[in-house]
C-alpha cells in the first residue's frame, strides 16, 4: 500500500481534537488562576506595601499550590480538562518539575531525582534563558542606536 | 512463501489467568479477572516491580488452576513493555523454569503463545509450558511518555496502556480450546510518526496478516466466529475494517478488538481504547478462552498487534512500524 494512502486512512479515521472546547476550558481555568493571583497580589501589596516582593510571593504561592496538588495526585485530573489553562501559568512549570521528581525518586536522590528533575521543564529553562539573552542584545543595540541618533 | 504453520501435535490451553489494576476492574470484563489490585502497586514500592509481581501472580494463579507445580513446566515464554523486558525477567526469576524472553511491543502475548506452541510442536516430550505477558500503565507512561502525575492533555486518538497481565499454561491434555495454526507477522510500515496514534499505525500490519492468512489457507470467512485483534482501539479498528471490507468483504463483521473491550469506553478517560501487551493477554484469559469453553465461540483468529518504536525513534521522526502475529484457536467440534 502507498504511504500516502496510509496517511489518508489514518487522517480519515482519527477524531479531531476539540479545539473550541479546549480553548474555552483553558480560558476559564487560566482566568481563575490569573484572577486569583491578582487578588492575592493586591492583598499582599496592601499588607506589605512592596509591589516586587508581593509579585514574587504570588509566584511562590502558585508554585507551592501546583506542586502540592501534583503530590496529592490531583493536578493531572484538573489539567485533563483545563489544558493550557493550568499548563501556561507557573503551575504548569511546577507540575512538570514535581511530577518528574516524584517519578524518579525510586532511582535515587542524585542519579534519579537530580538528573531527571528538569527532563520535562528543561526546554522551558534553556529556551527561556536563551531568548532572554537574545532579547537583551536587541534591547542593548536599540538603545545604543537611539543614543547615537 | 509458506507462512502458516499447522500444528500436528495437541497444544491445548490447560489453564489461564488474568490479573489487572483499578481501571481494569471497573471495565466490562472486571468481574472475570482472577485478581485485580485496586492500588495498581501489587504490594511493591515501584511500578516496575509491580509489573513483575503481576506476572508472578498470574503465573501462580494459572498453575494453581491447572493443579500443577512450576517444576512441571518445561518452558516459560514471557515478555512485557519495560526496557530489556526486565519486569518479566525479575518478576519470574523465582520459578526456576527455563525462560525465553520475547518482545513484540503490544503483540507480545500472541508472540509468546506462538513461540511456545512451536517449541511444543517440535518437542513431543515437552508436556507443559507457560506463556506470560504483562503491561503496567504507570511503568509504560514513565518510559514512553511523560511522568505519571504530569498534567497534560492527550490526543483523542491516544490509547491507555493497560495495567493487566495474562498467564497461559499450554499442555497436551484433550482440553478445549487448542491452538492449531500459527502465522508469524511481517513488519509493516505504519505510515505515521505520531506516537499518539499507534492504533492507526498497527492496523496495516493486522490487515496484512489477516489477508495473507485467508489467501494462503484458502479458509472461508464463515469458518470463524471472530477475528480478534489486540489493541487497535477505535481508530485502528475503523481503518482495519475499511481495509478488510475492500479485500475480504464480510470479514470486517467478524472483527473485534481487545482494546475496545477492556474499558468502559464511555465513562473512562481512555480515549481511543486500551493498549499495551497486557490488553490482549488479559482479554484472552478473562474473556475468549472461558467463552470458548462455554462454546460461545468455536473458532477464532487471534492476533495481538504491536507498534514497533522507541521514544528515541519517535523523536527522530521515524515511522512507527506495526506487527501482528496470528494464532488460530479452536474447539474440536
Amino acid at each position: 500500500m502507498e504511504a500516502n494512502e496510509k496517511k489518508r486512512l489514518i487522517k480519515k479515521h482519527s477524531p479531531h481534537t476539540r479545539v473550541l472546547k479546549n480553548a474555552v476550558m483553558s480560558f476559564i481555568f487560566g482566568s481563575i488562576i490569573c484572577g486569583s493571583g491578582q487578588i492575592i497580589f493586591r492583598l499582599l501589596q496592601s499588607y506589605i506595601g512592596d509591589a516586587r516582593a508581593s509579585a514574587t510571593l504570588v509566584t511562590l504561592i502558585f508554585i507551592f499550590i501546583g506542586s502540592a496538588l501534583t503530590g496529592f495526585g490531583v493536578f493531572d485530573r484538573i489539567a485533563r480538562h483545563a489544558g493550557a489553562g493550568t499548563l501556561v501559568p507557573v503551575t504548569g512549570f511546577s507540575n512538570a518539575v514535581t511530577s518528574e521528581a516524584m517519578d524518579s525518586e525510586s532511582e535515587g536522590t542524585v542519579l534519579g531525582v537530580g538528573s531527571k528533575i528538569f527532563t520535562v521543564a528543561g526546554p522551558v529553562i534553556l529556551f527561556g534563558v536563551a531568548s532572554g539573552v537574545v532579547y537583551g542584545i536587541i534591547f542593548f543595540a536599540a538603545r545604543l542606536i537611539a543614543q547615537m541618533l | 512463501m509458506n507462512r502458516i504453520i499447522k500444528l500436528k501435535r495437541t497444544v491445548s490451553f490447560c489453564s489461564v489467568a488474568a490479573v489487572g489494576g483499578y481501571e481494569e476492574r471497573r471495565g466490562p470484563l472486571g468481574e472475570r479477572f482472577d485478581f485485580c489490585d485496586m492500588t495498581d502497586t501489587f504490594g511493591q514500592d515501584t511500578f516496575e516491580r509491580a509489573e513483575g509481581e503481576m506476572g508472578k501472580l498470574a503465573l501462580n494463579t494459572a498453575l494453581t488452576k491447572a493443579n500443577l507445580s512450576h517444576n512441571e513446566l518445561s518452558l516459560l515464554v514471557a515478555g512485557d513493555l519495560q526496557n530489556q523486558c526486565v519486569g518479566t525477567s525479575l518478576g519470574l526469576s523465582g520459578f526456576g523454569v527455563p525462560f525465553l524472553g520475547v518482545y513484540g511491543a503490544c503483540s507480545t502475548c500472541t508472540e509468546a503463545l506462538l513461540v511456545l506452541s512451536a517449541m511444543m510442536e517440535a518437542h513431543a516430550d515437552m508436556r507443559y509450558g507457560a506463556a506470560v505477558t504483562t503491561s503496567h500503565n504507570s511503568a509504560a507512561e514513565r518510559q514512553f511518555r511523560t511522568p505519571i502525575e504530569y498534567g497534560g492533555q492527550r490526543a483523542p486518538s491516544a490509547q491507555w496502556t493497560s495495567t493487566a497481565g495474562g498467564a497461559f499454561i499450554l499442555g497436551r491434555d484433550e482440553r478445549e480450546p487448542r491452538i492449531t495454526e500459527l502465522m508469524v507477522g511481517r513488519i509493516v510500515d505504519g505510515g505515521t510518526t505520531d506516537g499518539s496514534n499507534m492504533g492507526g499505525a498497527m492496523s496495516f500490519a493486522a490487515a496484512d496478516t489477516i489477508i495473507s492468512y485467508f489467501r494462503e489457507s484458502g479458509a472461508s470467512i464463515t469458518d470463524f466466529d471472530a477475528i480478534v485483534t489486540g489493541d487497535l482501539g477505535a481508530v485502528g479498528s475503523d481503518i482495519l475494517r475499511e481495509l478488510l471490507s475492500r479485500e475480504l468483504p464480510g470479514s470486517e463483521r467478524l472483527h473485534t478488538d481487545c482494546g475496545l473491550m477492556l474499558y468502559d469506553m464511555k465513562n473512562s478517560d481512555v480515549h481511543s481504547g486500551a493498549s499495551g501487551c497486557g490488553t490482549s493477554a488479559a482479554t484472552l484469559a478473562a474473556h475468549f478462552i472461558p467463552e470458548m469453553r462455554e462454546k460461545k465461540y468455536r473458532r477464532i483468529l487471534f492476533l495481538s498487534t504491536g507498534a514497533l518504536m522507541s521514544p528515541q525513534s519517535l523523536l527522530q521522526k521515524q515511522n512507527i512500524a506495526g506487527i501482528a502475529p496470528l494464532i488460530r484457536i479452536e474447539c474440536s467440534q
